[in-house]
């Protein structure tokens, strides 16, 4: 503990009480969605006007602003799920907790568009919707684990036992998912040929590499707002009988 | 580049715009559904607590 | 050596309590055998194609066998109590759980191996796939059960539990599947498997070892 400034210490030991959350977080989202919506149009404007149009694909390309962030973004909330997960569950933090479950709707969200816009480019790439192409396919089974944690969470009556729940099997899958990923992809180097590898380009240029790049960090944004947007509303149901909800009730 | 050559996609307008469609949906879907959710919430805990204050 | 002899007795205990229901013994074998059959009523009865998709029939009815089976691993455990007793002893838990474990594979993993032959020769499997399909069971049913154990721990105390078992266990299974599927394709064409084996044996040991540890901490959330 000593490694961590003394002022970031204070700020997540504020952070851990909900009035204090609750609070600074709505005082918060209004600034990152002014960032977002400045990143999201200029990453749009960039992927959709300024980029050329692919010399083998043409204008289908332009999906490539969505979908790779979106295939990013469906990991990277997975691990940050796993890890608030784990934090809840070694020191009992109610906020890790909550961060973690709410982190589970967004992700799936992600997945779900990288899956179905993975889709919509492959139709005319490949001329079917669907191919057991190994990013389509991994990001398929990542789908199946987000939903499992949902599906855990909202079975479980007590939402305390549900996070604790949520959490191990989050921790399990994240051990997982490497295996996971790379044995689909090894499966998928044998049943395959190489027309599939179209997707990936090993270089990129720079006009149509840097929309991408925004969008990336705008969809982290966008993660961070979504999140928080259910984190709060988890936190509000949670402590329905405290009393700062209720002076939060009375000062509406 | 004028518009109608800007939305036609260079023949692709269908994938493009469907994708760039349900990703909006989606994204929009995500924030604005635990905000619904809040704001129905505490209407029914204010409602809740003035029954325990005057029954 | 007092964990050794408490390891032993959980095994031991849990083998009698088997023993004692010998016909649901026979549950997972007779789905393990009804599935594998449907298969070429469903997609016709050519040798050819049964033998090009027999060690994905096998596996993938290997796969559903061991899910369905795992129901019992802690279920009348929870109910009858013992479980807190288990969870209660001075001994680490993911020690008995692993014990547990065992002996459940011993009551539903190893049955699976031994009715295989059966199986591949009803899909006319060579005897060289034949015995890579036996190397890959003997493998990989472990991994299933120890796996396995951490989603039945996880929705033990739920009623209705099963459904939301298979969403959780199905997509962890999935390397195991490919793995061991493909060693066996491999190997009725005369291709070399030492690598898949390696891989199987490599996650057999990863399950072993840490597998037991997210099954405990699940099991005390449950029981709690």
């Amino acid at each position: 503990m000593f490694l961590i400034p003394k002022p970031v210490g204070k700020f997540f030991h504020r952070m851990a009480s909900p009035p204090y959350f609750y609070d600074f977080t709505g005082r918060l989202i209004p600034w990152l969605s002014w960032i977002f919506l400045f990143l999201v149009i200029a990453g749009l404007y960039g992927g959709l006007v300024l980029a050329p149009a692919d010399y083998q694909q043409g204008d289908s390309f332009r999906i490539i602003y969505i979908h790779v962030p979106s295939a990013w973004m469906s990991l990277f909330v997975y691990v940050v799920m796993a890890i608030a997960g784990g934090i809840g569950l070694i020191w009992r933090i109610k906020l890790a907790e909550i961060v973690a479950i709410s982190s589970a709707s967004v992700g799936a969200g992600f997945t779900f568009i990288a899956l179905v816009t993975g889709s919509l480019w492959g139709k005319p790439m490949w001329g079917t919707w669907w191919v057991w192409d190994a990013r389509l396919t991994s990001e398929l089974i990542l789908l199946f684990l987000y939903l499992g944690v949902i599906g855990l969470y909202g079975a479980i009556d007590d939402k305390r036992t549900a996070s604790r729940a949520v959490a191990i099997l989050a921790l399990v899958g994240v051990v997982n998912i490497p295996i996971i990923h790379y044995s689909v992809e090894w499966w998928n180097t044998l049943h395959q040929g190489p027309t599939v590898t179209k997707m990936d380009k090993p270089s990129i240029h720079i006009s149509m590499l840097w929309p991408l790049l925004v969008m990336a960090v705008a969809f982290k944004f966008y993660y961070v707002i979504a999140m928080l947007q259910r984190a709060r509303t988890e936190l509000v149901v949670r402590e329905r009988n405290s009393q700062w909800v209720k002076l939060l009730l009375e000062s509406k | 580049m004028n518009w109608q050559e800007f939305f036609a996609m260079g023949g692709y307008a269908f994938y493009v715009w469907v994708s760039y469609a349900i990703t909006f949906v989606v994204l929009l879907a995500l924030v604005i559904m635990p905000i619904i959710q809040r704001k129905q919430f505490m209407r029914q805990q204010t409602l809740r607590l003035k029954r325990q204050e005057n029954p | 050596m007092a964990l050794l002899r408490a390891f032993i007795a959980i095994i031991r205990r849990d083998l009698i309590l088997a023993f004692r229901r010998r016909a649901e013994m026979l549950n997972p074998i007779l789905f393990f055998i009804i599935v594998v059959t449907l298969f070429p009523l469903g997609v016709g009865a050519q040798p050819q194609l049964l033998q090009s998709i027999a060690p994905g029939i096998i596996w993938v009815s290997a796969l559903l066998a061991a899910m369905l089976s795992l129901d019992g691993l802690f279920r009348s455990d929870f109910d009858d109590g013992s479980l807190e007793q288990l969870l209660l002893s001075p001994h680490p838990t993911s020690i008995l759980i692993l014990g547990k474990i065992i002996a459940h594979w011993l009551v539903t993993g190893l049955p699976l191996i031994l009715v295989a032959p059966l199986l591949a020769e009803f899909l006319g499997m060579h005897t060289d796939a034949l015995i890579i399909l036996l190397k890959t069971l003997i493998l990989g049913t472990p991994v299933l059960s120890l796996v396995g154990a951490i989603g039945v721990a996880l929705t033990v105390g739920l009623r209705r539990g099963g459904m939301i078992l298979s969403l959780l266990v199905l997509p962890l299974y999935v390397p195991v599947l490919i793995f061991a599927s493909n060693a066996v394709e491999m190997a009725s064409g005369g291709l070399p498997v030492d690598a898949q084996i390696n891989i199987l044996l490599a996650m057999l040991c990863l399950a072993l070892v840490l597998a037991p540890l997210p099954a405990s901490a699940a099991l005390k959330m449950s029981v709690s």
